[in-house]
């Protein structure tokens, strides 16, 4: 769990999908999906507060998510991302090139 | 190759049951992910940054073709396509789907395979010279030993919540190629002079924040009393390992903190203890499953193949493949081949499913069905007629796999590092890419010669960075990646821990800091034939440093 710095900055709920590991956001109506710009941005303390409590309500009975985390993002317009970058990888995906497979799935 | 007997088919098969079930029971939300973590753990099941990671355990980095075919076919229906082969000879996934993870555990088993204590503090799959049993070198084949091992630490009871994991590596030759002296334990089967089998033993080695070359404890331990010795050095390790701080929890820690002698001497009295009793290897045993690793049937041919060697004169891109990536072997026409995973440019250890398909189909054709994964993360082909080298080649270069650099400055060891891993501090893979593309040029890295790189994306060093001749470390300050040099580290028979050379440089700046290095070795060796290691050894830091840093005053 990221502890809340000093100073405060936006953030967001993240985790992993918990059947798939898929990087995960909350959204206002409690959703979790991929698209970090369809995230619940806290923007004060108590907001983070209470993102937190419902996004850890989330990993309860029903199990949707693990790994859960608050972590800064800024917001550039219509954009939001992640301020450090291991939170921008874990959203964008490796930098990377992954090595491309000659042939699809079942062959 | 060992084969699975009913005891291990069963042991196996039952394990899948037991996960599948544990895996339904987190997914109805049963489980906590508290109380569930430690299952998957003990299956190789990992949480990363993008997705769960699978750890596939391929004892001794010996592999057959049906066992290739059927990890590349996990990789195309289970994954993206691809596969990454890690510094401990085993595999890894790296977008496995918790919910598919049963499923491809009873793929697994079906050729022999698992992912059982490839993760948590318990003995580790056991590593070996990716050469044994074929390498000119060898006293013995060091993988019935290692078989051995793998099944009296297979779910050993008592060794099941160690301090910390624990981690052993056996070769058979004098020449190190299973980097032995940094892991925990380390074997070395050899010969003594009434012509007996044995080893020599080597603790408390590792890297990791604390780097340690290990110590020998024993030059010749008879072959009988290897599990009893193993098991005196963990039944210590167990009881006196410290459990209050998980950076000082392995057992180098333990050796450094207590001291040789004394360490020494709790062991010979555990020994004593066991010695003779029921850990007394038998003779019968030891050969039934020798029989395993018995030499294929290999053909009565000439030491020189007139086809290799017209190969080698004819076509300059075979005989730059030839000089460094066919290896002598011990029967007289065959060649031990290196398919290098280091493609310029690419992730070192990566290979996609239809390289292992095509790597899967050369063995059966060419290689007795053997392949080996070797700890600096490339494949091998152990027993190949030199006559077929040349067509071997052709098909590896239609692959993707021909790259010539076994060795070489782009033969880099790089952990995943932060693109994949959620420990690392900073990214490897870009760095090693960079590198590759800075060095691509096939006349500049074999006048450069032997030359080892290899980089971790932080301190926990799975990249091996310690013992690289050029070792990187990397590492996160306020925010920026930052990359340390190490110098003169070396995993071989002399084993070294590299030195930090100085402050460290940017990922903007570290590439040109390498080949600062690489220019100021080429400046100053005595000959080609002076490597980067000897001219090192020779000359210390010191010109290192004053080219690193000199400009910058």
């Amino acid at each position: 769990m990221a502890k809340r710095p000093k100073t405060f900055h936006p953030v967001v709920a993240t985790a992993n999908d918990l059947p798939t590991g898929a990087v995960v956001f909350r959204h206002p109506d409690g959703d979790w999906s991929g698209d970090i710009a369809a995230a619940e941005i806290a923007t004060t303390p108590e907001q983070a507060d209470a993102l937190l409590a419902h996004a850890q309500a989330d990993q309860g009975p029903g199990n949707r998510i693990v790994d859960l985390a608050l972590i800064e993002v800024v917001r550039e317009g219509a954009f939001v991302r992640p301020t450090a970058l291991r939170e921008l990888i874990r959203t964008s995906g490796p930098t990377i090139a992954l090595p491309a497979d000659g042939r699809p799935a079942g062959h | 190759m060992y084969r699975y007997d009913e005891f291990d088919r069963t042991f196996v098969q039952e394990r899948v049951a037991e996960f599948r079930d544990q895996v339904a029971r987190r997914l109805s939300g049963e489980l906590t992910e508290d109380q569930f973590k430690p299952l998957r753990l003990m299956n190789g099941v990992y949480l990363q940054l993008h997705a769960y990671m699978l750890r596939i355990a391929i004892p001794y980095g010996t592999l057959s073709s049906r066992q290739l075919r059927l990890l590349a076919s996990i990789a195309r229906d289970h994954d993206k396509g691809y596969g990454h082969f890690t510094t401990r000879q085993n595999l890894q996934f790296n977008w496995i789907a918790l919910k598919d993870v049963p499923d491809i555990l009873d793929k697994l088993a079906g050729v022999e395979m698992h992912a059982i204590q490839t993760s948590g503090n318990c003995i580790r799959n056991v590593t070996a010279d990716h050469f044994a049993g074929a390498a000119a070198d060898e006293a013995a084949d060091p993988r019935p030993y290692a078989e051995i091992l793998r099944q009296w630490s297979s779910l050993h009871p008592e060794f099941t919540f160690l301090p910390r994991k624990f981690k052993l590596a056996v070769i058979g030759a004098p020449n190190d190629r299973a980097a032995i002296q940094t892991h925990d334990i380390g074997l070395q089967v050899k010969r003594d002079e009434t012509g007996s089998l044995g080893f020599a033993v080597y603790v408390g080695g590792g890297q990791g924040r604390t780097p340690m070359v290990a110590r020998k404890l024993r030059d010749f331990l008879p072959e009988a009393d290897l599990l009893a010795y193993c098991e005196a050095v963990l039944r210590v390790y167990n009881l006196e390992g410290r459990r209050d701080n998980k950076y000082k929890a392995r057992i180098k820690i333990l050796v450094h903190e207590t001291g040789e002698a004394a360490f020494t001497e709790a062991v010979d009295a555990e020994f004593a203890a066991l010695k003779g009793k029921a850990l007394t290897l038998p003779a019968d045993e030891v050969d039934r499953i020798g029989a395993y690793f018995a030499s294929p049937a290999f053909a009565s041919l000439p030491a020189q193949s007139d086809l290799y060697e017209r190969a080698v004169k004819t076509d300059p891109a075979f005989a730059r493949f030839a000089s460094r990536n066919v290896h002598p072997h011990k029967i007289p026409g065959y060649g031990i081949v290196t398919i290098s995973l280091k493609p310029t440019g690419q992730p070192p250890g990566d290979a996609t499913a239809t390289q292992m398909e095509a790597v899967a189909d050369l063995a059966a054709h060419y290689g007795f069905d053997e392949i080996r994964v070797s700890h600096e993360q490339n494949l091998v082909l152990p027993h190949v007629r030199l006559d077929d080298i040349p067509a071997v080649f052709e098909a590896l270069r239609a692959a993707g796999l021909a790259t010539p650099n076994a060795g070489l400055v782009t033969d880099i060891i790089s952990c995943p590092g932060l693109d994949y891993c959620s420990l690392a501090t900073a990214r490897s893979i870009p760095i090693a890419e960079r590198l590759s593309e800075r060095f691509a040029d096939l006349d500049r890295q074999h006048a450069i010669g032997e030359l080892k790189i290899k980089i971790s994306g932080c301190i926990n060093a799975c990249g091996h960075h310690h013992v690289g001749h050029i070792g990187i470390l990397g590492l996160e300050r306020k925010g920026e990646e930052f990359y340390q040099i190490t110098l003169g580290g070396s995993g071989d028979q002399i084993c070294t821990i590299g030195e930090i050379v100085g402050r460290g440089f940017s990922s903007g700046e570290i590439v040109d800091a390498v080949e600062t290095v690489i220019d100021t070795y080429l400046g100053l060796r005595t000959s080609p034939q002076e490597t980067f290691l000897a001219a090192y050894r020779r000359v210390g830091e010191a010109p290192f440093r004053e080219a690193l840093y000199a400009a910058a005053g």
